[in-house]
This record gives structure tokens, C-alpha cells and sequence, in this order.
């Protein structure tokens, strides 16, 4: 089925990155050389060494083994609130085009009431009253971003939900459920498997913004957005440490969006991938 | 070679021409085909030649190939394009440029998707003339007024003030005629410009072209596959096939004496012979003074209509666009709730609203598309596509399904391959047989087949009917067939409803209804049809009892 060599170079680059990352998270406790918060050194921001190979960060915590343990806590919470928000998103967005009437119309205004707060200072306010855990921090981002993805699979569906194959669907009696998930879900996956690749990595720097704030990932565990913030000082030195999450978000944006790009090209294929 | 120079008073010479494109096989790697095979055509100034062939004959690219363009990847690999005396091919992008919209212009098949609907017709119309600097805006808006007169538009002043979707479909292809003719062309490209319409709205358009080529004296190549249609048009006629000249002669030996016998299976005209069937005495469909709108506008679209069908019968709804007839069947199916009458089927009164109606109900009323490709689900094979019907009004499931299927694909005469392919792999005859398929899965009683045949080639669609009768005589099912075509008509039907204006304006079995007396729209209609016979365009509009609604 999959042939490796038919695969393009860039898909191929998006591939190995995004599977490093996501081995680097789900191994972290063998592969990193260092606790998450075991302080190996006396003096903060140690230079890059043979045993510290991306050097230590602001408390002397080895910063490749924080990064290792970040890559976990940060592919776990974005996966997490991506996941349900395309759910959510995706299910509410396809019903509201399918029922129509005043499902929809309620339905729309109520996301379009949620959306007209911004969505930082809605999440601040919510987390700042909530317990301060990863679920709710999951909840809160994926409900949040669950209205993008909703405005997105409406729209998409309400022009699926004309064509006459769901109309004959229709007339063959058939239930919302087969509509929604076996007519028009297929038809809308392409706009959506580009959108999952957006907003996955918007769920990446929606944590860092919010750990950045101090409302995200609470000390000493650290997601890479967080690890930006407690490096940030020594930017002012002349240390790079804080450059290093950085530059991991970037590579995770770009790799994630590489393999989407390529999934999309399939997905796109109404010959079944086989043209 | 020697000879580049064009003999005198040809406009246009092609020789050799020869057309490829990269075609991606399923499960192959990639491969060069080649679309046209050294064809060679002249033509010249005033003349018109019509192009004629089915689908993928080469037509469209032939006649495009006059303004150097290739459609969809497609490359003009080998040949002499000669135009006003110099080979085209060898201008370069200047040169198309200079060429497009100014020497050689082009009117598309559907105007309403070749306009850009954001802008004013005027301003569509005159773009190609003020690009090219051949006119002042004043000038091209004069003449543009002066061709809308000609193509006989209403308020030929005032038209292009208009957006396109102000406009009928009828008047858009005028539109798109004196679009061409604005630039004042040497060469206009006309590819299949009246296929869209309905026979009564063709006939107005037809009549307009062929006056504004005559006035103009504008050379033209008319490409279509209604053969009756471009004997009215054109001098002289080339037959295609597969890409490959198949005869090439003037309009009168082409249509009377062909020398191939491709031309001639082309020309004889298609009947299939079916007996009339005489009704029974309980109608397995019978509509009650049916009266429907959309929403809650006061405009009837449906007025007090009642027909009826018999088990094992076809009744032909037959009208032009808006006339109604597609809203019937979305009266019968529960898509659209009449608001007054009703519609017994098989002796019980159907629910109004879809919702209303059990299962059961749904089964044996089943339903046919125009379009078969938007018909069906492009990401479901065809096997889910058939199978469905089966689980879902059967339960039928595994390999006892697989059987069925494959028995159904046996029945419209497609093989086993064809399982696992999706829509896309298909051709448009095969996507309609499938149609036919999943609506025979359901073992209904009624199919409404809503213009199954219009968009196809003349030759397939003849296919299909013929697999239609076929099935009606095995399976005993009922056609409610809507059509616009006549000639569908003669062959299939046992009873006719001839709609207008939302009214049945004449009903009865088909021996009835097609003979004389004739009200004034079936006569308008019976004579719009096209017929293959030189000078029949002059005639039909000299003898019309009636304008056409002017669609």
C-alpha cells in the first residue's frame, strides 16, 4: 500500500522529525540522562559540554533533559486539546449544516458569542478561577479553539449537504449519523486535515503563551513554551538557552505541517490515492 | 519545410497537427498519450466548419489548438498552426497574447460558468477590444450595442448594465456571441454553444449566430456532437474519432451521402422501437392536483397537477427549464411538501414531508440524477455505492452481499472490475449505469429518472435508454421519466405530460399526445427539435405559432 519511496522528500523530512518528537515524549523517562528537575550543576546556565550537551538552564537543571521531558508534556496537552476540539468542532459544525434551522441558528450565535472574547483573556479567566491542572488546561484550550474548527466544518458542510449524493442519501432514508459520518465527513476531511496541522501547532503556542503567563504547566514540570520563559533572563547575557525550546517549537511547526501537507495531497485524490 | 506559405484567401491551415498529454493510470506508472493524430484542416474567410464527434474525440482540442492553447496539460507536440499566414506555434507567449481575443475568439459551452459573475456584462464584453487597443471604449460599447440588437437581446440599450445572473441562460450565450464579436475577430472558436439549452431556447440561438457569422462575415469553427444542430450552421463538416479524421466534406454530402460508416451510424437516426403499453386500471403512482411553492413565495411552481403512472410504464414529463418538471418529482419524493393535493402511491396516500414516510415507502419510490457524478459519493467505491441499498433496506450484509452486487453490475452490463473503483474512474455512461444500479438495489417500484441522458453523447445515452427498457421489462418497474429531449420521448415512453408555466398543458398516452391537433406550446416544442435536414432552421422559425419563453 504504502510505498516509502513514493513518498516526497519533504513528507519524508516532516515524518522522521515528527516521529523523533513524539518518541522523544513517550520515552523521556530512558532517554533523557537527567531527572526533569534533579539540579546538576551550581552555576545556572552552564555552557554547552560533554555531559551537559545543551548545557544546564537558569536553576542548573540539565536543559536537553527538560527539553526531552517538555516534549512529552507539550505534544501530550496540544494532542489532547486538538483532538477535542476537532471533535467537538467538527461534530457541532457538521450537525448545525445538516439540522439547519434553529439548531444552527442557536448553535452559531452561541459559538459566535464565545469567539467575540478573546480567546487569551477568556482562557486567563477561566484557569485563573478553575483548579490549576493539566484536564482543565486541555478542556479550556480545546473548547476554545473547537470554535474555529466549527465555523470551518460548517461552512464546509452546508456546501456538501446540497450536493445530490446527500440528497439521495436522504431520500433513502437514511440517519444523521451515516450523513454526517460516512456522506459528508470523507468529502470535508481534506479542508480540515489542513486546518488540524494549523491548529495543532496554534495549541502548541496557546500553551507557551499561557505557561508563559504563569497559567499553564505549573514548576517544575515545564512545557517548551515555559522553558522559553524561565530562560528568557539570560537572552540579556548572551546565553542561547532560551533559544533552544524555541527553535523546538519552529521544527515541530514545521515538521507537523509538512506531514499535513502530504496527507492532504492523498486525502485530495478522489481516485483513492492510486493517480 | 518548403511550403509555410498559405494558399490565398485561407484564413486558417492546420497540417499535421498533433496533440499529447501525461495520463496517470491507476497502478501504472505515468504515460504519454497522444489525443490528436496528424489532422489537418483549412478553412476559409467567411466559412464556417462545424467539428463533430463524442466525447474525447478530439474536438474541443482541435478547435482550441486554432488559438494556441492546450486545456489541462494538454501540449500541442507536433504541426502547423497557419493563421492569417504565419504559424502561430512559433510566436511564443507575445505572440498568443497578441493573437487571443483580438484574431481568434472563443464562445465557451456554459456561459454562465465562462462569465465572471462580479462584473457588469459591458464591461465583459468590451475587454478584449479596449486590451487590444483596437477600439475607444465609447466605440466597442457602440458596437457591443449594435450586436445585442443583432443577436436580437431585449433592451439591447440597456443589457450590459446588467451582472450575468440577471440574464437567462439563452440570452448569457447571445451575450457571450457578441462578446466574441466585439473584437472583430477573424476566427471565432463556438464549442458547443447551444448544448446547454433547452430544443425552444437553441433554436433562438442558433438563428441569431448564423446571422451575425453571415453579417460579419467572421470565420468560425462549430464544434458540437448534435449533428442536426451543425448541419444548420456550418459549410462544411469534419467527423472525428478518437482523435483521428474519419471524412471531411461539405454539409450536404456529409448528412446525405456519408462515405464512412462511422458518419453513417452517426447520422441515421437512433429509434428504439417500443410498443406502446396501454394503462391498466390501478395506477401504481397517481398525483392529485398537486400545488407547490418554495418557501413561503406566492409564485405557484406547481399548479393543480395531476398525472398518473401505471405499474410497468413510463410517463414522459417533457417541458423546457422552469417549466416545473423537476419540482414534480421533488413533490412526489417528499423533498419539497406540496401545499395543496396529494400523491397515492400503490394505494396509499405518501406522507407530504420526507420525515412522514416509513422505510418501506422510501424503498420502492427510488430516484435517477442528471448529473451521475454529483449523483454519487466521490469517496465511496462503487461496491458501498450499490451495496448500501442492500444493508440498508435489507440487511443483507458480507458475502451474500458481494453476490448481489455483482449480480446488479452484471444486470447494467458492466463487469466485475469495477468493484473497488471510485466515481472518478469511471466514464459518464458507466457513473449513470451505477445510478441505475443503486435504484434497482432498492427493488422499487417507481424510479423518477430526473433527465438521465442529457449529459451524455448521443450514442451512450442511447445505451442507457435501451438498458432502461430492458430492466423495465424484467423488473416491472415503473418510469417517471423527465426529460426535455422529444426524441427521448418517441422512444420510451407510454404516455406523455407535456408541462408549462407549471401546468400540464397536455396528458395522455403518447400515440395521443404527439399526434395533431397540437396546442401552441407542444407544437412549439415538437418543432424546436432539430432535424437533420439543410435549410429546417429557416422553416422551423418562419412556421412558430409562438415565441419561446425566452430562456
Amino acid at each position: 500500500m504504502l510505498n516509502i519511496a513514493r513518498i516526497p522528500l519533504p513528507a519524508l523530512i516532516g515524518i522522521v522529525l515528527t516521529s523523533l518528537f513524539v518518541l522523544a515524549a513517550i520515552f523521556a523517562p530512558w532517554i533523557a540522562p537527567h531527572g526533569n528537575a534533579e539540579i546538576v550543576s551550581d552555576v545556572p546556565w552552564e555552557p554547552m559540554s560533554s555531559a551537559h550537551w545543551l548545557g544546564t538552564d537558569n536553576l542548573g537543571r540539565d536543559l536537553l533533559s527538560r527539553m526531552i521531558y517538555g516534549a512529552r508534556i507539550t505534544l501530550f496537552i496540544a494532542v489532547l486539546a486538538t483532538a477535542l476540539s476537532f471533535s467537538l468542532g467538527a461534530i457541532l459544525g457538521f450537525s448545525a449544516a445538516v439540522f439547519g434551522g434553529w439548531y444552527d441558528t442557536i448553535l452559531s450565535r452561541l459559538i459566535d458569542l464565545l469567539m467575540s472574547i478573546p480567546t487569551l483573556i477568556m482562557a486567563l479567566v477561566v484557569l485563573s478561577v478553575l483548579p490549576s491542572n493539566v484536564v482543565t488546561l486541555i478542556l479550556v484550550m480545546g473548547v476554545l479553539d473547537s470554535t474555529r474548527v466549527y465555523r470551518l466544518s460548517r461552512a464546509v458542510a452546508v456546501d456538501i449537504n446540497v450536493m445530490d449524493y446527500v440528497e439521495a442519501a436522504k431520500l433513502r432514508g437514511e440517519g444523521s449519523a451515516w450523513i454526517i459520518f460516512r456522506e459528508i465527513l470523507p468529502n470535508a476531511l481534506s479542508p480540515l486535515v489542513s486546518e488540524l496541522g494549523l491548529r495543532f501547532i496554534y495549541a502548541v503556542l496557546f500553551l507557551s503563551t499561557l505557561s508563559f503567563l504563569g497559567l499553564g504547566v505549573q514548576p517544575p514540570d515545564a512545557d517548551w513554551g515555559g522553558m522559553v520563559k524561565e530562560n528568557k533572563d539570560g537572552i540579556v547575557f548572551g546565553i542561547a538557552a532560551a533559544l533552544i525550546p524555541a527553535a523546538a517549537i519552529a521544527a515541530l511547526a514545521i515538521s507537523v505541517n509538512l506531514v499535513a501537507d502530504w496527507v492532504l495531497n492523498r486525502t485530495a485524490s478522489l481516485k483513492g490515492g492510486r493517480g | 519545410m518548403a511550403d509555410t506559405k498559405a494558399k490565398p484567401g485561407m484564413l486558417l491551415d492546420i497540417r499535421n497537427l498533433r496533440i499529447e498529454a501525461t495520463v496517470y493510470p491507476p497502478g501504472e506508472q505515468p504515460k504519454t498519450i497522444t489525443l490528436v493524430h496528424d489532422v489537418s484542416l483549412t478553412l476559409e474567410k467567411g466559412k464556417v466548419l462545424g467539428l463533430i464527434g463524442e466525447s474525447g474525440a478530439g474536438k474541443s482540442t482541435i478547435g482550441l489548438s486554432s488559438m494556441g492553447y492546450g486545456r489541462g496539460g494538454v501540449r500541442i507536440t507536433g504541426g502547423e498552426v497557419i493563421l492569417n499566414g504565419r504559424d502561430i506555434l512559433k510566436g511564443g507567449k507575445e505572440g498568443f497574447r497578441r493573437l487571443r481575443g483580438r484574431e481568434v475568439c472563443y464562445v465557451a459551452q456554459s456561459a454562465a460558468a465562462a462569465f465572471n459573475p462580479a462584473h457588469r456584462l459591458m464591461d465583459q464584453v468590451v475587454e478584449a477590444a479596449l486590451l487590444h487597443g483596437t477600439a475607444t471604449r465609447a466605440e466597442a460599447e457602440k458596437r457591443a450595442v449594435a450586436l445585442f440588437k443583432k443577436l436580437s437581446l431585449p433592451n439591447p440599450e440597456t443589457i450590459g448594465e446588467r451582472f450575468p445572473h440577471q440574464v437567462s441562460g439563452g440570452q448569457l450565450q447571445r451575450v457571450m456571441t457578441a462578446m466574441a464579436l466585439c473584437s472583430e475577430p477573424d476566427l471565432i472558436v463556438f464549442d458547443e454553444p447551444t448544448t446547454a439549452l433547452d430544443v425552444t431556447t437553441q433554436i433562438d440561438v442558433l438563428a441569431a449566430i448564423k446571422d451575425a457569422i453571415r453579417d460579419t462575415h467572421v470565420a468560425a469553427l462549430y464544434i458540437t456532437h448534435d449533428l442536426a444542430v451543425v448541419a444548420q450552421v456550418s459549410d462544411e463538416i469534419m467527423v472525428l474519432r478518437h482523435g483521428r479524421l474519419v471524412e471531411w466534406g461539405g454539409t450536404r454530402q456529409i448528412i446525405k451521402e456519408p462515405r464512412q460508416e462511422y458518419t453513417n451510424a452517426l447520422v441515421s437516426v437512433h429509434e428504439i422501437a417500443h410498443q406502446e403499453q396501454t394503462p391498466g386500471t390501478t395506477p401504481v403512482l397517481s398525483v392529485k392536483n398537486v400545488t407547490a411553492a418554495y418557501g413561503r413565495s406566492h409564485i405557484k411552481v406547481l399548479k393543480n397537477v395531476s398525472v398518473d403512472i401505471f405499474p410497468g410504464q413510463t410517463l414522459a414529463v417533457v417541458g423546457e427549464s422552469g417549466s416545473g418538471k423537476s419540482t414534480l418529482a421533488r413533490a412526489i419524493t417528499g423533498l419539497l411538501p406540496p401545499e395543496q393535493g396529494s400523491v397515492v402511491f400503490d394505494g396509499r396516500t405518501l406522507g407530504n414531508k420526507l420525515v412522514d414516510r416509513p422505510k418501506e415507502d422510501l424503498r420502492q419510490l427510488q430516484m435517477i440524477y442528471q448529473m451521475a457524478d454529483v449523483a454519487m459519493n466521490p469517496r465511496q467505491t462503487v461496491g458501498t455505492i450499490i451495496g448500501r441499498p442492500l444493508e440498508f433496506y435489507f440487511g443483507i450484509r458480507g458475502s451474500e452481499r458481494d453476490r448481489r452486487v455483482a449480480e446488479l453490475l452484471d444486470k447494467i452490463e458492466m463487469g466485475k472490475g469495477f468493484v473497488d473503483r471510485y466515481p472518478a474512474e469511471l466514464s459518464g455512461g458507466q457513473k449513470q449505469r451505477v445510478c441505475i444500479a443503486r435504484s434497482l438495489a432498492a427493488k422499487p417500484k417507481l424510479i423518477i429518472c430526473d433527465e438521465v441522458t442529457s449529459a451524455l453523447d448521443p450514442l451512450v445515452a442511447h445505451g442507457i435508454l435501451e438498458l432502461l427498457l430492458g430492466l423495465q421489462k424484467e423488473e416491472g418497474v415503473a418510469y417517471l421519466f423527465i426529460t426535455h429531449d422529444l426524441a427521448t420521448v418517441k422512444s420510451i415512453a407510454d404516455s406523455i405530460a407535456v408541462m408549462y408555466r407549471g401546468e400540464v398543458v397536455r396528458y395522455g398516452a403518447k400515440s395521443k399526445v404527439l399526434a395533431p391537433p397540437f396546442d401552441a406550446y407542444t407544437d412549439l416544442l415538437l418543432s424546436s427539435v432539430p432535424e437533420m435536414e439543410i435549410g429546417w432552421l429557416e422553416k422551423a422559425i418562419a412556421g412558430r405559432r409562438m415565441a419561446s419563453a425566452g430562456n
